[in-house]
């Protein structure tokens, strides 16, 4: 029988705020274990909470980034469950009126267009970590992330393969890092993704049963933890089987998802409205307020680029990648007036560079001022294409102006064709026997005249006005 | 002259005379604390060198003019209340060790007021209990009579003000743990509009519920204090951001002309013949003070106490969650297992009453019940909110009996918890409709013990409370009774 | 019955505590009789009636996303009944 898988996902992501969602303290990763933390979020006796305005306003951005109806009635829900982790055995979340809802966002697929319905999206907060001692029955709790607004989407059972999942899962990536409300780093725990997936006969419109994936910590993982579950369900439907409803932890060394049944018991949250926390009314004034903040988003940019600068969508793809990529672009390019070349030294040496230095866009140490007078001296022939490569590396390691390194260095092209013409007789004085083969056919060592010329101007000379003195000499 | 006698009112006058100080005052009271508290076991912490630090202070302040509305006065703290450096139990077991970091906002106000404190009073474990029977720390007694409890769960604030044993003292009160000890110790007790005081600080029992309110010696010192604690705090999500008045402002005003209302629902079948002629000699004292006392009606009166008994439980259920052994609190060392460490800490941290209370509300919440329990009872709370709307539109305070009987003995209803918790039954609705209450004692048995009438007004109408309290005080003649010890 | 003796076994496991047989039994009949009271509330029909979550009615309480001064390690862990390091120790959950 020929089966189609149905995947939905729950992403959570740590929203960039200064503080945590209820208290003042610090959400900075990687400090002294419980450092950041306070009676509120250690969840001492007596404290109460109270909701970072913050918080409402980046969700809300995620909202609208991804077309949802943003509820005007707010409240927030204690979830209960006992863990070590978890310092006032209730996480607060969000239930019964959620922040957001009925949202969608659009991927491509295979060139095509696929729309991936959004659930929710609500708020809540991170619970703390939990470090097991390798010899003995021991854990350690650290709290410092206990109390970090998280905000989790919830996509509609809509996709249909491992490669709609990560697509997916991508393209929520990148409107968050673009919205600058979460870094998106999946191994500090900044985006995380848990998937629903199941099986059903194709043509069928009911589903199947599902089992829930968990702690896949990278797209390359979350697609082989659903790759290789669909092969598993497939596996014991086959068999005449059923698939268990369950939580499945994905191995990522053995490279195989595995249940958790028997460590998980049956849960039940007593969900129940938070009576610390007071309703949340969002006006239309606040969300029309918060749309003006949001910026244009990769697709869209995307699709500009190619309109706007003619330049191919692969092109516009990379470009588009992060925000202030695209923005470090946008500036060469309006500045220089030629986007075409403008996208090609973006995307080949400055990316380089970036990569090669580990640096951000804002680190680093070429401008886009400094780029695109560069890119106006290739064009007026100041220097070749060739020499600018020089001039760049030059700029990049000292940060200076192209036009002082062409200055210093003496790199300026050599277009005069007076003073190019006494090279190339030097040139041809110094060859005689290269010329005597030239003028009995071997054509190819007008190459070599070239050469030696650009030789002799160490590189400096124009090669077209060298081309058209040679050929002017060579046929005398 | 034993000065412990006195008010905040005439202690605040001999201080800014120059007839005392408050280091006298805080040694009488630590004398008198000394001579009685082996008795009724008030307290379960002494402060007692903090407490001479902050009598220092404020004589230094009062001599430079710099007073506070509290300077000088030993105040008595119920020990759900943080208070930085000092042990803060609730009278469990399970926080026995606990030291806070960081103050209530209402002891930061009071010690910014100038209060002494003088220590941690004794109460119902987790403020759970109408007796102060189910505190680890022991029972407290009443002062009127050793015998019998002294009501709860403020019970060691209430007995801690009848004893002298402090001046003023704060309580908490979630359905009546203010005002039904206040009426049985024979002193005076607010519960203040829900959010008019901030909760910051005071150690959860139903969050929705809970209140922070004054148990003073009369009606005057109850509005000094609540002068001094009152207000919003930004610390507080359900704190409430309206002006405060002054409330001693409404000390001695009349109420010629105002509309009493009496509730036919609250003069029930059961009521103690005692109390039930006590409270009808205050209506007639208001009716001679020049209002207009009618019946009216509650119609959801009757649900109060099953209301109650769903939500302060789930509500509690989930706010004891994180006495988990893990930060803070005792802990069942030992257990090599999580789930069993979890389970042998909590079923030997806490008692059985709030394990009970525990039980009912996980199971309120639980899957398959939570809409025949916690959401039905939310939603007949509603209704009971509406009938308060409904009966302050024509009333300007509503008058009703505190309890229905006098104090109880010790021991009386401990295996009985239904029994308990109807002694409740005429203090749950203004917590439920969060509307404030004051009680002032009404009268006293034939065996000489207190009985108190309690009036009701409208959220944020503790004005009027005092008011009405206060006219009614200075005509009944009850006040300045005082147990002997 | 409201509540069987099995269910407190459940109830008290959510609630994490433990019983003996005996206090299982007197708490099932406790919890009884309570519940038993409780059905007053189905007297009255609140098909229409939104439920009350809240004393009072007040929305949008927030506050500014400024750093206040955090406790610190230490003073964190000041009242943690074990402790390793910068830690709160607990035991492990085993499967």
């Amino acid at each position: 029988m020929d089966y189609e898988p149905v995947i939905g996902l729950e992403v959570h992501a740590q929203l960039l705020t200064d503080t945590k969602i209820f208290c003042g303290c610090s959400t900075k990763f990687g400090e002294e274990p419980n450092s950041n933390t306070c009676p509120i979020c250690i969840g001492l006796p007596g404290v109460l909470p109270v909701l970072n305005r913050k918080v409402v306003e980046y969700a809300m951005r995620m909202a609208m980034a991804t077309h949802c109806r943003i509820n005007e009635r707010n409240t927030f829900a204690r979830k209960n469950y006992f863990y070590p982790d978890l310092p006032k055995g209730y996480q607060i979340s969000q239930y019964d009126h959620p922040l957001a809802e009925m949202g969608y966002v659009d991927v491509e697929i295979n060139g095509g267009k696929k729309r991936i319905g959004i659930t929710r999206i609500h708020m809540e907060e991170d619970a703390g970590k939990l470090i097991h001692d390798e010899e003995q029955p021991l854990s350690y709790v650290d709290l410092n992330r206990a109390g970090v607004p998280l905000i989790e989407i919830v996509s509609e059972p809509d996709m249909r393969s491992p490669e709609e999942g990560a697509a997916y899962l991508r393209r929520l990536h990148e409107i968050l890092v673009y919205l600058e409300i979460c870094d998106g780093n999946m191994e500090e725990g900044s985006f995380r993704c848990d998937a629903n997936v199941s099986l059903r006969p194709k043509g069928r419109e009911k589903f199947g049963t599902r089992a829930e994936l968990k702690n896949m910590n990278s797209f390359r993982n979350v697609q082989r933890a659903l790759e290789y579950e669909i092969v598993r369900q497939r596996g014991v439907l086959e068999k005449g089987g059923v698939v268990v409803q369950e939580t499945r932890l994905w191995d990522d060394y053995q490279g195989i998802t595995h249940s958790m049944r028997g460590k998980e018991e049956a849960h039940d949250y007593r969900y129940f409205p938070d009576p610390d926390l007071v309703d949340l009314s969002i006006s239309k004034a606040w969300i029309e307020e918060i749309a003006t903040t949001i910026p244009e988003l990769p697709m869209e940019k995307r699709k500009r680029f190619v309109g706007e600068y003619g330049i191919p969508p692969y092109d516009a793809g990379v470009l588009t990648t992060s925000r202030a990529l695209a923005d470090f672009y946008e500036k060469v390019a309006e500045l220089c007036g030629n986007p075409k070349i403008a996208s090609n030294w973006v995307m080949g040496d400055f990316l380089a560079y970036l990569n090669e230095n580990k640096l951000e866009v804002s680190e680093s140490p070429v401008k886009p001022e400094a780029l695109a007078d560069m890119i106006n001296l290739i064009d007026n022939g100041t220097i070749s294409g060739k020499i600018a490569k020089e001039v760049f590396e030059a700029m990049w390691k000292s940060g200076k102006h192209p036009q002082d390194i062409i200055e210093k260095k003496g790199l300026k092209q050599m277009a005069d064709a007076g003073e190019l013409e006494k090279v190339v007789d030097d040139v041809l004085t110094a060859n005689p026997k290269q010329i005597k083969q030239y003028k009995a056919g071997k054509e190819q060592l007008f190459g070599y005249f070239v050469g030696q010329t650009m030789k002799a101007t160490e590189g400096k000379a124009n090669p077209q006005i060298v081309n058209d003195i040679l050929k002017k000499k060579l046929s005398e | 002259m034993d000065i412990t006698r006195l008010t905040i009112h005439e202690l605040t006058e001999l201080l800014r005379e120059g007839a005392t100080t408050s280091i006298e005052i805080t040694e009488s009271v630590f004398k008198k604390i000394e001579a009685v508290e082996e008795r009724v076991n008030a307290y379960i912490t002494l402060t007692k060198d903090e407490a001479f630090k902050m009598a220092e202070k404020a004589d230094k302040d009062i001599r430079e003019g710099k007073a506070g509305a509290l300077s000088g006065i030993p105040v008595a703290v119920k020990d759900n209340m943080c208070m930085k450096g000092v042990k803060t139990t609730c009278g469990s077991h399970i926080l026995e060790n606990f030291i806070p970091p960081y103050d209530a906002t209402v002891v930061r106000k009071l010690k910014e007021a100038g209060a002494v404190i003088t220590g941690k009073t004794n109460l119902d474990e987790f403020a759970m209990g109408s007796s102060t029977e189910t505190s680890y720390f022991g029972v407290t007694r009443n002062p009127w009579d050793l015998e019998r409890v002294p009501g709860g769960s403020s019970g060691g604030s209430a007995a801690a003000v009848a004893s002298d044993e402090c001046i003023a003292a704060l309580g908490s009160d979630t359905g009546g743990s203010i005002r039904q000890p206040a009426a049985h110790c024979g002193v005076v007790g607010m519960k203040p509009t829900y959010g008019r005081i901030s909760r910051y600080g005071l150690v959860a029992f139903a969050s929705s519920l809970d209140q922070i309110g004054p148990i003073t010696k009369d009606v005057e010192d109850c509005a000094i204090m609540m002068n001094g604690i009152a207000g919003y705090d930004a610390n507080e999500s359900t704190s409430v951001p309206e002006k405060v008045s002054d409330y001693r402002a409404f000390v001695s005003r009349d109420i010629e002309g105002w509309t009493v209302g009496i509730p036919k629902e609250y003069f029930i079948e059961g009521i103690d013949p005692e109390v039930l002629s006590s409270v009808n000699n205050a209506i007639k004292t208001m009716e001679a003070l020049g209002a207009e006392c009618r019946e009216i009606s509650l119609p959801h009166t009757e649900y109060c106490v099953a209301i109650y008994y769903i939500i302060a439980p789930s509500e509690a259920s989930s706010n004891l969650a994180r006495y988990d052994g893990v930060r803070y609190g005792f802990r069942q060392k030992g257990e090599e297992d999580l789930l069993d460490m979890y389970k042998t800490t909590r079923s030997s941290g806490f008692g059985a009453e709030v394990k009970r209370r525990i039980m009912i509300g996980t199971y309120a919440l639980s899957s398959g019940y939570y809409d025949a329990y916690y959401k039905k009872a939310s939603q007949v709370r509603m209704l009971l909110r509406n009938d308060f709307d409904e009966a302050f539109r024509t009333c300007d305070i509503i008058l009703t009996p505190t309890t229905p009987t006098p104090a109880f003995t010790i021991g009386e209803k401990m295996d009985d918890p239904l029994q308990m918790y109807l002694s409740d039954i005429f203090t749950l609705s203004t917590n439920l409709a969060g509307v404030p209450g004051i009680v002032v004692p009404c009268g006293y048995t034939e065996g000489g013990l207190p009985i108190a009438v309690q009036f009701m007004a409208s959220h944020f109408e503790e004005g009027k409370l005092i008011q009405a309290a206060s006219a009614f005080e200075k005509n009944a003649g009850f006040a300045r009774r005082r147990p002997e010890l | 019955m409201k509540i069987s003796k099995e269910e407190v076994g459940h109830v008290a496991h959510l609630a994490r505590l433990n019983f003996s047989e005996e206090e299982k039994e007197t708490y099932t009949s406790q919890l009884n009789e309570i519940l038993m009271y409780m059905d007053i509330l189905n007297k009255i029909d609140t098909s229409d009636v939104a439920p009350m979550t809240h004393a009072i009615s007040l929305t949008n309480a927030l506050r500014d996303d400024v750093k206040r001064k955090s406790l610190g390690t230490d003073r964190a862990l000041a009242n943690a009944p074990e402790e390793a390091g910068d830690f709160f120790k607990v035991p492990r959950v085993i499967d």
